[in-house]
């Protein structure tokens, strides 16, 4: 072991005040200490599976909560779930940094427009944004349906809007997508499976 | 995965290659390490890259990026021309015995029935003899010339060990060990696993990368073995289960087909889709299309599907092509697009040829971004000096931001790569105003039917008549939504001898039940039996391992029937002897076949004339694939659209894929080796998953700035060193990243010239906790494998300079 | 909660004559074993150690090598160290988990003069009681790993606690839990010296002759052991010691001045200190790099 310079000037500027203190009997010698208290130790301990890769580990998700009334919940740690016959307990460095993805500061918290040409998002009401989303989809599909093709098939098609899946949302966010676009004809439409 | 995640303990030989699963799918490899380990396996790598992967594995073999079918037939050559197969399994269970038509043909390059002027192949030569009954003819003693087995030699004999390392770059000895690993595995107790991910998909050529492996896998013997298969390692963790959904261009659930033009009514289209018989006394599951269809309309139309109205065929769109994620773009950049919704999907940063996306969103009338972050799509129009260089004043796309919830917000199942689907659940609700995924499709989806009960419009009884059932329509549960897709009895069930399946009401368990007659509604049959009168069975949690080969059969569900390993039924020979009795997963017990797995078969006894392929219309494995493929019946080499040699060894007159899926404005955008001298090629790195985790200072912290890696024979002719910012270029555009010099990216000598190899992971962007930094898909092309129409992401040409 | 709870068997600064509490000790004792040749270099250990201990290091930047952060500080408790090694044709990737080595005879305890700061637990591990640290970096000095790091925002020294607060309540090191290869494994010493036996023979029937357990005699043995393939070359996995001994000097000073009070202790250690300084031999250009990256 070597004592570098920057080391030693650690020492010395960082250091010597403290040590000073401490040589002068101040140090609290007799002071109390303890590890860190167990951090989980009433917290709701939730199931879940990571949503990234297609491994489909096993997580346990701790908020802060009792579940009682006044509480809002909020995961504040996520670690593998030891009974997970395929992670058993395991987590790779993206599930175990889960929680930083929760906490992102880049969630969206409310509903947002960017007008045509500005430079910058205006919030909105949800109600505000699904009228005018719903009014968009209607007035280009009553523009661009076709119900029958050149030689008279009934084809009852809309291509002019497209949707494009999320492949970390549930089965059931799936299905109820595949009905969304099959009801009003859609049929531009992809998931992230290609990419 | 015909197997799952912990089958790959069971295996002898782990191969990892088109993937790299310690990266990509770290926990799932600890099942790698676990067969090295415990059951002495080696595991080989061939990659471009050394990756982690390799820095684990027995062998490491390298190749150039986009050169997987010449090795992997140069593969096939070597075992079949050292009778490293295995026999019985090959007579028995494949195609290999079975007659090809006298017309079909291989020659220069191209199959049998090429229209050059059409630029496509009339396949009608690329099918089987047939008797007068309409069954394949067969010569099981593999002599005849036209047998598949023979055609199959012939075709790969071409594929030498000096055609591979001509081609490849890999040089022989390298090869050769590898071929002798596969080798080993031709023994009936021995077998091999196949992990591949994105590595083969993404090329001009990826399903056929795929296809040359199953070949392998079908002749060593390996598929329906526990430790063989092969076993796609999907990428989103629910990329599965939309994909059995079927939320695309043009599918319906469960690999239903949506109906197109030519299906002219609900007969013609069952017609069209159900597979004809073609080998005596088969199964043919597929014939059963109908029941599992019918099923489909009745959970979409409910009681507005009667019999008279075709079961309400008639709502459903009928497609004239194919609207998949590529041709979107190149729509929308043509101004044939108006409006895009977009769930959780980073189109600027995951699609290639970012220019062309920002080009083509620019023109988009509305965009909807449902999304839990802050994406670089729903942001296309800021301002980003060169990160993003566009003037916002200048687009006059309408962009709506709506904030979704993520995993750890919602109640619901999603489908691993092993086809296991797990339920989860909710641990807090989502930020501010956030909202589920499906109460933001629910809500638009009851705003657009408000508007057209109050307005009328164009055929509003396609919206009106979709079932939507929900106690809370505008928050479907996902107990009622999956509840749903398992489908239930309409009416009274009975069986042929008239006992009562099912009550009227009853949620049904197998899609065995599901009826052609509108008596059943089932929104997806392959997960039929997910969700039934005994309740959830995605959210079991039995750890229990009875066969000791880690089936698990009691934790969640898998589909199809909660079997575990597909093909099962052959692991054993046709007297249901298994191949290897430390592997039986089945036996006959005098009436049935049962074990420790859900038998993939009937109930015909050992012995019998049935194939074990039961889904396939003659039973057996396809090394001949009729004219499923859109290239050919066999697999063959094309190069990469952009190719560092502009040539193809094999057949200097066809270089690349005939029939690749090219659109004539990306066809401009690409560039050759007078520019762009070097191979590029992009990948993850384990500390991120695409663009998700930059939004997450923990793992920006791990990986937090965009680079590229290099070899230190390009580093050393361009004078760069590890750390100098670099510009890298291609015929889109260009990225600016760090360098990272290793010894891990190796110059290889391909066609007799040096060839250098420029990885790219794809992580940064302009969002997120990480160093802001160029979307990596600046510089991928717009060009799309001709039969799934994936991008190529993994082989196309770049220049490298040294930014001062 | 007092002292007396924690069945330290050591702590910092105090002298023979005021022992911890001894009674129970007979505690078995812990190890961590990494084992490197089937690491993967995930950096999950890292990124569930920041998790658990609700560290946040600043995002960085690349500067030419997987490595992020780029090394220990008070904020990151272990990192991985890549090194790309060329024998006789054969590339290996050589991946090691760096971080506290929680020796039997800590060098960083030995040296602290703050009485508690450093502290070492009846089962092996040895822990920072950072609100004792007065900052003064002889533990730094003292560790033959080059561990602990002294934080800039509030000069106190940090290094791996091994998890204590996890284990003192029966669960395994966060870092343990994560690791999806299951390199790292956790257990009694005892046990860990078993199964590193079973994986240096595996090692050793794949051709790897001088696999071998890396617990070193010169500091008494450690609680985190390696078992590496080249257990000859240790210092080939990024400089890891192949001898690595308590700094004589710390030996030296410990042994004479012991019952001294801190004053002088202090004092003398930084006239040592400055004294190796000049005549230490010390590459300035080397160390500057080090601090850079």
């Amino acid at each position: 072991m070597q004592v570098n310079r920057r080391q030693f000037f650690k020492i010395c500027s960082g250091g010597m005040a403290g040590t000073t203190l401490a040589a002068l009997g101040f140090s609290p010698s007799e002071a109390l200490a303890d590890v860190r208290a167990y951090k989980l130790l009433r917290a709701r301990e939730v199931r879940n599976t990571c949503p990234y890769c297609s491994v489909g580990c096993g997580i346990l998700m701790y908020s802060r909560s009792d579940e009682s009334g006044n509480v809002k919940e909020s995961i504040f740690h996520i670690e593998g779930d030891p009974d997970h016959p395929v992670s058993r307990g395991a987590l790779c460095p993206k599930g175990a940094g889960l929680v930083g993805f929760v906490h992102s500061k880049d969630r969206l918290r409310y509903p947002e427009v960017r007008e045509a040409g500005s430079k910058e998002w205006k919030r909105i009401s949800w109600e505000e944004a699904l009228e005018r989303i719903a009014r968009h989809i209607k007035e280009d599909r009553d523009a661009n349906f076709v119900e029958t093709n050149a030689n008279g098939v009934t084809v009852n098609r809309f291509t002019t809007t497209g949707m494009f899946a999320c492949t970390a949302s549930t089965n059931e966010v799936g299905y109820l997508t595949q009905k969304f676009v099959r009801s009003l004809g859609m049929v531009s439409v992809d998931h992230v499976a290609r990419i | 995965m015909t197997n799952h995640w912990v089958d790959i303990k069971n295996a002898n030989l782990i191969v990892v290659m088109g993937g790299n699963a310690a990266e990509a799918h770290p926990v799932g490899f600890r099942w790698a390490i676990d067969a090295k380990i415990n059951n002495k396996a080696k595991i080989l790598v061939v990659d471009p890259r050394f990756t982690r992967s390799a820095a684990v594995a027995d062998e490491h073999v390298r190749l150039r990026p986009g050169t997987d079918i010449t090795f992997l037939n140069g593969v096939l050559n070597y075992l079949i021309s050292n009778d490293k197969y295995q026999q019985e399994y090959v007579r028995e269970y494949t195609n290999a015995s079975f007659l090809v038509r006298d017309d079909f043909d291989f020659n220069d390059g191209l199959f049998s029935g090429w229209d050059e002027s059409k630029k496509q192949y009339d396949k009608s030569s690329w099918n089987y003899q047939f008797d007068e009954d309409g069954y394949a003819r067969r010569d099981p003693t593999l002599m005849h010339p036209r047998c598949v087995w023979n055609l199959l030699k012939k075709h790969v004999s071409r594929y030498t060990p000096e055609m591979v390392e001509q081609i490849c770059g890999t040089p022989q000895a390298d090869f050769l060990k590898a071929c002798e690993m596969f080798a080993e595995t031709a023994a009936p107790d021995k077998t091999m696993t196949s992990l591949y991910a994105l590595g083969w998909t993404e090329h001009t050529v990826g399903a056929q990368n795929i296809r040359t492996m199953a070949i392998i896998q079908l002749i060593l013997g390996n598929i329906g073995m526990p430790g063989g298969g092969i076993n796609a390692l999907r990428g989103h963790s629910n990329v599965q289960g939309l994909t059995d959904i079927g939320v695309m261009a043009t599918a319906l659930p469960g690999y239903l087909g949506l109906p197109n033009e030519r299906h002219v009514d609900l007969q013609t289209y069952l017609n069209m889709s159900t597979p004809k018989m073609t080998g005596r006394g088969q199964v043919n599951y597929w014939g059963n299309y109908p029941k599992f269809f019918i099923s489909l309309l009745k959970s979409f139309y409910g009681d507005k599907a009667t019999p008279e109205n075709e079961f309400g065929y008639h709502w459903l769109p009928k497609f004239q092509q194919m609207v998949d994620a590529m041709r979107f773009i190149e729509m929308t950049e043509n101004g044939e697009i108006n409006g895009f919704l977009v769930q959780g999907y980073n189109v600027v940063a995951c699609m290639p040829n970012k220019h062309k996306s920002i080009r083509a969103l620019s023109k988009l009338k509305f965009l909807v971004v449902i999304d839990p972050v802050a994406s670089e799509t729903a942001n296309f129009w800021q301002n980003h000096d060169e990160f993003n260089d566009v003037k916002p004043e200048e687009i006059q796309t309408e962009v709506f931001n709506l904030p979704s919830s993520l995993f750890a917000e919602e109640d619901g199942s999603i489908t691993n790569s092993g086809r296991w689907v797990q339920w989860h659940w909710e641990g807090a609700p989502p930020p501010g105003e956030g909202k589920t995924d499906s109460a933001i499709i629910a809500e638009i989806m009851m705003k657009i039917r408000e508007l057209y009960e109050k307005e009328g419009g164009r055929l509003p009884e396609q919206i009106l008549n979709m079932a939507w059932d929900y106690s809370k329509k505008k928050h479907p549960s996902s107990e009622e939504i999956i509840k749903e897709v398992n489908g239930k009895a309409l009416a009274d069930l009975y069986d042929g001898n008239g006992t009562l399946i099912l009550k009227k009401g009853q949620q049904v368990s197998s899609f065995a039940q599901l009826r052609a007659d509108g008596s059943t509604a089932c929104g997806c049959w392959i997960y039929a039996g997910c969700w039934t009168e005994a309740g959830n069975q995605m959210a079991r949690r039995d750890t229990a391992d009875p066969s000791g080969l880690g089936n698990m059969p009691g934790w969640a569900w898998a589909w199809p029937v909660n079997r575990r390993i597909l093909y099962n039924r052959a692991s054993m020979d046709r007297n249901g002897k298994p191949w290897d009795p430390k592997r039986q997963l089945l036996h006959w017990d005098g009436a049935k076949w049962t074990g420790y797995d859900v038998p993939d078969f009937t109930a015909a006894p050992p012995g019998s004339e049935v194939n074990p392929f039961i889904m396939q219309q003659e039973g057996v494995g396809r090394l001949f694939a009729l004219d499923k493929m859109a290239e050919g019946p066999f697999s063959e080499h094309y190069e990469p659209m952009e190719s560092p040699i502009g040539t193809n060894p094999l057949h200097p007159n066809v270089v690349t894929s005939p029939t690749v899926r090219l659109f004539q404005r990306d066809a401009a955008e690409l560039g050759n080796t007078e520019k762009f001298p070097y191979v590029g090629t992009t990948y993850r790195l384990t500390e991120h998953f695409h663009t998700l985790t930059k939004a997450s200072e923990l793992n920006a912290m791990t990986q937090p700035e965009a680079f590229a890696e290099i070899s230190e024979t390009l580093a050393a002719k361009l004078a760069i060193k590890s750390g100098d910012m670099i510009k890298v270029t291609s015929a889109r555009g260009f990225v600016k990243v760090k360098a990272v010099v290793t010894k891990r990216v190796k110059q290889l000598m391909v066609n007799g010239q040096p060839t250098e190899v420029v990885g790219l992971p794809i992580h940064w962007g302009f969002k997120g906790a990480t160093r802001k930094g160029f979307l990596t898909n600046v510089l991928t092309p717009s060009i799309g494998d001709s039969n799934t129409q994936t991008p190529e992401f993994k082989a196309f040409l770049v220049n490298v300079e040294r930014v001062s | 909660m007092s002292l007396q709870t924690q069945d330290y068997l050591a702590r910092s600064g105090t002298n023979a004559l005021t022992p911890p509490p001894r009674a129970r000790d007979a505690q078995l004792k812990v190890a961590k074993l990494i084992d490197v040749s089937i690491c993967i270099g995930c950096k999950a250990c890292q990124v569930a150690c920041a998790e658990w201990n609700d560290l946040r290091e600043e995002v960085g930047f690349n500067v030419g090598k997987y490595e992020n952060p780029l090394n220990l500080s008070s904020e990151t408790w272990t990192v991985m160290r890549f090194n790309e090694i060329e024998e006789n044709g054969k590339l290996q990737w050589l991946i090691r988990k760096d971080g506290c080595m929680h020796c039997s005879d800590p060098g960083c305890l030995k040296a602290c003069p703050s009485p508690g700061a450093i502290v070492k637990h009846a089962n092996g591990i040895v822990d920072f009681i950072s609100e004792n640290c007065i900052g003064c970096g002889y533990c730094v000095t003292g560790c033959p790993f080059d561990v602990p790091r002294i934080s800039s925002h509030d000069k106190r020294a940090y290094k791996c606690t091994l998890c204590v607060d996890r284990v003192s309540v029966g669960q395994e090191p966060a870092c343990v839990k994560t690791c999806p290869t299951s390199a790292i494994r956790f257990g009694t010493k005892e046990d860990m010296k078993h199964v590193a036996e079973e994986r240096i023979a595996e090692l050793q029937s794949r051709g790897f002759a001088n696999a071998g357990l890396y617990d070193p005699e010169g500091v008494g043995g450690t609680h985190v052991m390696y078992v590496l393939h080249h257990a000859d070359r240790p210092e080939l996995y990024n400089g890891l010691p192949k001898d690595p001994k308590i700094n004589p000097l710390i030996g030296f000073w410990k042994g004479i001045f012991k019952p001294l009070a801190a004053v002088g202790f202090a004092v003398t250690f930084a006239a040592a200190a400055l004294h190796y300084l000049a005549v230490g031999p010390i590459d300035p250009e080397e160390h500057d790099e080090e601090e850079k990256s």
